[in-house]
């Protein structure tokens, strides 16, 4: 009774339209559909830009999820340290999440432009222009955005995972003789797994999201390094190739659910292992 | 910790300082520029845009970004809001777009986390963990079937295009599980046993628990959808119904004046109502990714 409108409106604008996508990428774009079994994969892992599309992405996970999970604890662990102002900073930090991409492009432009600060900042050492949007650095700008307005959310997950761990687990591993790096490794880093699991999947989520940031910076048709596995479905429905794109949708898929599958083992594991 | 002594401490303030400052940067910076002339918004950046750099200037020619305005001036406002009613319009094609989506999965998403979080029915665990795949999976993955979807159902071009499948998105379903499974089961059981029915229990006991997490939805959401850039690329082509996130993708170079200010107008709703429900809404986040 509960769940009813809830269950209904999901079926409707996700749950079957997902299973005809899935229908969709084993037919042929004909009405009716004739079933062509594997043949759309098959085009699809030929086509160039896929390929292209589905290296930056997995590029581009592998490279801003780590490093916005490593930064985020980072600041996590600082900020649970006693410091001044923390109302003030953790605030600070936040705010980014609450900001709309869309209003501080200018700034970002401003900044990456050919002629721009950063270039000014470089120059100023005498060092040359680095084309910031139009050469390998790209992603990298696509990255630094990602980390800007994710950092304060993970950041949060993680202060709260720290205060579940209770203290005398450090007082007794002082005791012991455990240095700071070894609280760090076997206290720590152990018992914030729950909160890892949750949070490297809230930080994949968002990696799809820096379609945004990239299409507002960059357009439909960025740099080579930038065009992602969302441009390409975008332009694929565009130019109605719907075969490919629900095949391409229904790979992204089977990736997204074996890793979070594997994720939420790992917690299960985890949590047979400490009860 | 233990460490409480001045020196770490003030190193640890003053290391979180700098991450702090570099954050609120670009935010600090647009309003900064919001508040320059015209005059002087075109003197500063007339150098970007590649198209200059060659044409005059040379090796040392740079845009300068400042941080303080020569004049204060509040002309760019007063442009947004009287001169153009575009801008207006596009505020207002937000809004209406992001408050019903909103309020819509804040309502059916709590109802739906009841059920997850306090009944008991088969297969509930493995319908939860659909929501949670579906969540997770980027916008373009059902953009085809959805499409049809909408079309079928007549709302091309039309704003419920996007407000519907807005309200009955995964997200609200699964934070609101995740806060409401840490209501302590007694508390239901004590209403259980005078009488109280699900909704009594639901509308008295649970809702009002589960104020943070409500509060941490309704920020996120109205975020994420203020926000938006792909629904209305692509369910609305009409440029009179776009919201202002795609105007604000469209600024060029002779509007960036207009543009700063329009940007400070658009993210203000955001900053405000962040700072108004900071501490539920950091707390919300905090107990959704704690399992219950």
């Amino acid at each position: 009774m509960f769940l009813a409108p809830s269950l209904i409106g999901f079926s409707i604008f996700y749950l079957i339209p997902f299973l005809i996508g899935l229908y969709e990428s084993f037919t042929d774009g004909n009405l009716g559909g004739v079933f062509v079994c594997l043949h759309n994969y098959r085009e699809l892992l030929a086509s160039g830009s896929f390929r292209k599309a589905a290296l930056n992405t997995l590029l581009f996970t592998g490279i801003g999820v780590p490093l916005l999970i490593a930064s985020s604890l980072g600041l996590a662990l600082l900020l649970h340290r006693p410091v001044y102002l923390r109302g003030w900073l953790r605030t600070s930090i936040v705010m980014p999440l609450v900001v709309p991409v869309a209003s501080v492009v200018m700034i970002w432009q401003i900044f990456f432009d050919w002629n721009g600060t950063l270039n000014e900042w470089l120059h100023h050492f005498s060092h040359g222009r680095v084309d910031w949007m139009q050469s390998e650095w790209s992603m990298s700008v696509v990255v630094l955005m990602y980390l800007w307005k994710n950092i304060g959310y993970n950041m949060i997950l993680f202060l709260a995972g720290l205060q579940t761990i209770p203290k005398d687990y450090y007082e007794t591993a002082e005791i012991e003789g455990a240095g700071r790096m070894r609280q760090l490794i076997h206290i720590t880093l152990v018992y914030l797994t729950p909160t890892m699991v949750f949070v490297v999947l809230i930080s994949i989520v968002n990696s799809f999201k820096v379609f945004r940031e990239t299409y507002l910076l960059a357009g439909d048709y960025p740099y080579d390094r930038l065009y992602m596995m969302q441009h390409y479905m975008n332009n694929m429905f565009f130019s109605l190739d719907i075969q490919k794109l629900t095949a391409a949708a229904a790979l992204m898929v089977v990736c997204i659910v074996a890793m979070a599958a594997g994720l939420l083992r790992a917690e299960r594991q985890y949590r047979e292992s400490t009860e | 910790m233990r460490s409480s002594g001045v020196v770490p401490k003030t190193a640890a303030t003053l290391a979180l300082g700098i991450v702090a400052a570099a954050m609120l940067l670009p935010i600090a910076l647009t309003v900064a520029n919001s508040l320059m002339s015209e005059l002087e918004i075109g003197r500063n950046y007339d150098l970007l845009d590649r198209m200059v750099d060659t044409a005059h200037g040379g090796a040392d020619a740079f845009a300068h970004l400042k941080v303080l305005p020569d004049w204060l001036t509040f002309e760019q406002f007063a442009q947004v809001l009287i001169r153009s009613p575009h801008f207006l319009s596009m505020f207002w094609n937000s809004a209406a777009l992001v408050v019903p989506i909103v309020a819509g999965q804040t309502v059916v998403a709590s109802l739906a986390a009841y059920a997850f979080a306090k009944l008991r029915f088969i297969g509930r665990d493995k319908l939860f963990m659909v929501y949670l795949m579906t969540m997770l999976m980027p916008f373009q993955v059902t953009l085809v079937p959805n499409y049809m979807v909408i079309d079928r159902l007549g709302l091309m071009n039309h704003a419920s295009a996007i407000i519907l499948p807005g309200i009955f998105g995964a997200f609200g379903v699964f934070m609101l599980r995740q806060f409401m499974a840490h209501i302590p089961r007694g508390y239901a059981e004590a209403a259980k046993m005078d009488g109280a029915g699900h909704l009594t229990i639901f509308a008295r006991i649970v809702l009002p628990l589960a104020k943070p997490g409500l509060s941490a939805l309704t920020v996120l959401l109205f975020v994420d959808y203020w926000n938006m850039i792909e629904q209305p690329l692509i369910f609305l082509q009409d440029a009179v119904k776009q919201p202002l996130s795609l105007y604000l993708a469209q600024i060029n170079q002779h509007e960036r004046g207009v543009g700063f200010a329009a940007s400070a107008l658009y993210m203000a709703p955001m900053v405000l109502l962040f700072l108004y429900a900071e501490s539920d809404f950091v707390e919300g986040i905090q107990l959704s990714g704690i399992k219950g």
